[in-house]
C-alpha cells in the first residue's frame, strides 16, 4: 500500500510520542517500531526521523541524552516529557476524531 | 564500537561520513546519530546474510536522499547558518517583494539625496566653510527617512509616527541651536554622539511593540549590522563609479570635481543607507546573517592582536598618549570587542553547551578589559593632571560604559563555561544593556555644549 506523502508526515509527531510513551528509545529502534506496529505498511525514509525528533526536543516534547549503547558507540536516546504527554493527549483527540468521522460516512457508504 | 570485519566497509561509511559533514544544515552531533543509525542497519542486514556492499547500498538507500534530509535540518534547526541556502533550490519562491515597496524606497531614497542638498539653497555651502553644520546634521538627512521607511513598511499610525518625530525634532534643536564654537571640541562630539542617540529612534521603528520582547531588539542588532556590512559593499561600489567619472571626464578636459564631491558623494552616501536598508529586509529571506560569519572570522584575530598589545606594552613600558584620536582610537576598539561578542550571541544556538569558541570570546573580553583598564588609568591620570575637557568626560564615560558591560559579560562567560549558567542569560544581558548607549550618547548631545562652554 503506497501511503500519501502528507499522511505519513502528520503521523509522525503523534507515531513517535507513543513509542516514546512506551518507554526511552533511540532512533534505529524507533524506526523498528514502526514498522513492527504497521507490519511493514509504514513505510519511513529512515533520515527523516531525526528532524521530526530535533522539532520535538525543541518544543519541549521529548528530551535526549546522549548515552553508551551496548556496542559501545555514543547513542542519543529520547525520552518523553511531561508536555509531550500532554501533546500526545491531544493529537490523539484529534485522531480520534478524524477517525470517527470517516468510519461514520464510510459505514453509511456500506449500508446504502 | 560496531566495526566491521571487511575494510571496504569501513571506507565506504567513512566516505559517507565526510560527505554528510559536507552539509551545513548537519552539525557534528547529528551526523554522528545519524552515522550510528545506519551502523545499526548494517549490523542487522548483515545478520541477515547479505554482504557488505549490498548492506551499505540498502542502509544508505533508507537512509533517503541527503538533499531532502538536509532540508529537514535546516527546517527543524531554523537559526543554523546560511539555512536558507540549502533550503532555496526546494523552497517555493519567497513573497514577491511589492512594486510599491520599490517606489517607496526608491522615492525615500531620493528624498534623502535631495535633503542633504536643501540647506545649498539657504547658501550653506558643503565645500566653503559650512562643513561643521554638515557635520552635525549628517543623521537628520537620513535617519527620519529611514523611520519613515520602517513606520511605513510595519504599518504603524500616523500616531506613533508622531511620537518617533519626536526624537528627531529634538536632535536638529540641540544640534543647532547651541554657539558651538566651529571645530570646537563641544561640536565634533555633538557630531559623533547624535547619530548612536537617534538610532535608537530607528530602531523603536524598525521593532514595533516587540521591544521589550527579547528577540526584537536581537533582530534589531542583526539588521545593524548587516545594514553596515551592506553600506560598505555600496560605498566600495560608489569609489569605483567615482574613481571612472573623474577619469572619464578628465580624458575629454574637463573637471568633474565640483559633481563628485557636491553631488555623487553626499548624495550617494544619503541614498545607500535606505536602498542599504532595504536589501537588508528584503533579502531576509535569501540568506542568513552575514555579520556572525564575519565575527567568527574575527574573533581570534582580534584576541591576538589584544594580547600582543598588552605583552608589548608590559615589555616596552611606555605609557599610552592620550590625544583625542587615541582616546576615540580605544573607544572604538572596545565597541567593536562589544560588537563581536553580541554578534556570536546573536548567532549562537542557545541551547549548545559551551564550546572551544565560548573560550576564546572569553579570553577576548577578558584581554578588552585589561586594556581597558589601562586606558581609564591613562585618561584618569590626564583628567588628575590637566583638569577635565569636553573630549576626556566622553572617552571616561563612554571607557566606563563599555567597561560595565564587558565585565559582566566576562562574568556570565565563565558562568557558562564552568556550566553554571545558560547562553540565554548572556543574551538578555546584551540586549537590556543596548539603550544605555544611546541615553548616554544622547545625554553628551544635550548636556556637554552647555556644560563646557560651547568650546
Amino acid at each position: 500500500m503506497d501511503m500519501s506523502k502528507d499522511l505519513v508526515a502528520a503521523s509522525a509527531t503523534p507515531l513517535v510520542l507513543a513509542i516514546l510513551a512506551e518507554g526511552d528509545s533511540y532512533g534505529y529502534a524507533i524506526i523498528k517500531r514502526v514498522a513492527e506496529l504497521s507490519g511493514g505498511h509504514l513505510q519511513w525514509t529512515d533520515g527523516m526521523l531525526y528532524p521530526v525528533l530535533h522539532r520535538l526536543e525543541r518544543q519541549g516534547h521529548v528530551a535526549a541524552k546522549w548515552s553508551a549503547s551496548e556496542n559501545g558507540r555514543r547513542r542519543k536516546y529520547y525520552r518523553i516529557t511531561k508536555e509531550g504527554r500532554a501533546q500526545l493527549a491531544a493529537q490523539r483527540e484529534q485522531w480520534r476524531t478524524v477517525d470517527g468521522t470517516l468510519r461514520g460516512i464510510w459505514m453509511q457508504a456500506c449500508t446504502v | 564500537m560496531t566495526t566491521f570485519a571487511d575494510q571496504p566497509l569501513e571506507e565506504q561509511i567513512g566516505q559517507w561520513r565526510a560527505y554528510l559533514r559536507r552539509r551545513q544544515a548537519l552539525h557534528g552531533p547529528d551526523v554522528e546519530e545519524l552515522e550510528g543509525h545506519l551502523r545499526d542497519q548494517l549490523a542487522a542486514l548483515t545478520e541477515a546474510g547479505l554482504s557488505g556492499d549490498e548492506a551499505f547500498l540498502i542502509a544508505v538507500k533508507r537512509m533517503g536522499s541527503l538533499d531532502a534530509l538536509s532540508r529537514e535540518f535546516a527546517r527543524a534547526h531554523s537559526e543554523r547558518l546560511w539555512k536558507q541556502l540549502v533550503i532555496a533550490p526546494d523552497a517555493p519562491e519567497p513573497a514577491k517583494t511589492s512594486y510599491t515597496e520599490t517606489l517607496v524606497v526608491l522615492g525615500l531614497a531620493v528624498a534623502a539625496a535631495c535633503a542633504v542638498k536643501v540647506p545649498a539653497l539657504f547658501g550653506l555651502r558643503l565645500d566653503g566653510g559650512d562643513e561643521s553644520f554638515y557635520a552635525r546634521n549628517a543623521s537628520l538627512f537620513v535617519l527620519p527617512l529611514l523611520t519613515v521607511y520602517f513606520v511605513w513598511k510595519r504599518g504603524l499610525g500616523v500616531v506613533s509616527g508622531l511620537w518617533l518625530a519626536l526624537p528627531f525634532a529634538a536632535g536638529a534643536v540641540f544640534a543647532n541651536v547651541f554657539p558651538f564654537r566651529t571645530g570646537g571640541d563641544t561640536e565634533v562630539l555633538t557630531a559623533l554622539h547624535l547619530p548612536i542617540a537617534l538610532w535608537m529612534a530607528v530602531g523603536f521603528a524598525y521593532i514595533r511593540s516587540r521591544w521589550f520582547a527579547d528577540g526584537g531588539r536581537m533582530d534589531f542588532v542583526r539588521f545593524s549590522g548587516e545594514l553596515a556590512i551592506y553600506y560598505v559593499l555600496i560605498a566600495l561600489g560608489g569609489g569605483v563609479l567615482t574613481g571612472f567619472t573623474m577619469m572619464m571626464f578628465k580624458a575629454i578636459e574637463m573637471n568633474a570635481e565640483w559633481f563628485v564631491a557636491g553631488w555623487l558623494i553626499p548624495c550617494g552616501a544619503a541614498g545607500a543607507v535606505i536602498i542599504g536598508s532595504w536589501l537588508v529586509e528584503a533579502k531576509q529571506s535569501v540568506i542568513e546573517n552575514m555579520a556572525p560569519v564575519l565575527t567568527r572570522l574575527f574573533t581570534p584575530l582580534f584576541t591576538v592582536l589584544l594580547l600582543v598589545f598588552l605583552a608589548t606594552m608590559a615589555w616596552t613600558g611606555s605609557p599610552i598618549n592620550v590625544k583625542r584620536e587615541v582616546l576615540i582610537g580605544f573607544d572604538l576598539l572596545l565597541a567593536v570587542v562589544v560588537g563581536l561578542v553580541l554578534y556570536a550571541a546573536s548567532a549562537r544556538d542557545p541551547q549548545a553547551p559551551p564550546d572551544f569558541f565560548d573560550g576564546l570570546q572569553l579570553l577576548l573580553v577578558v584581554s578588552a578589559l585589561v586594556v581597558d583598564g589601562v586606558a581609564l588609568a591613562a585618561i584618569a591620570a590626564r583628567i588628575s593632571e590637566f583638569g577635565f575637557t569636553p573630549n576626556r568626560v566622553a572617552a571616561l564615560g563612554e571607557n566606563l560604559i563599555l567597561l560595565v558591560n564587558l565585565a559582566w559579560s566576562a562574568w556570565l562567560y565563565a558562568c557558562l563555561l564552568r556550566h553554571r549558567g545558560s547562553f540565554a542569560v548572556l543574551e538578555r544581558w546584551q540586549i537590556a544593556y543596548l539603550p544605555v548607549y544611546s541615553v548616554w550618547a544622547a545625554l553628551v548631545v544635550v548636556m556637554f555644549p552647555p556644560v563646557f562652554g560651547y568650546r
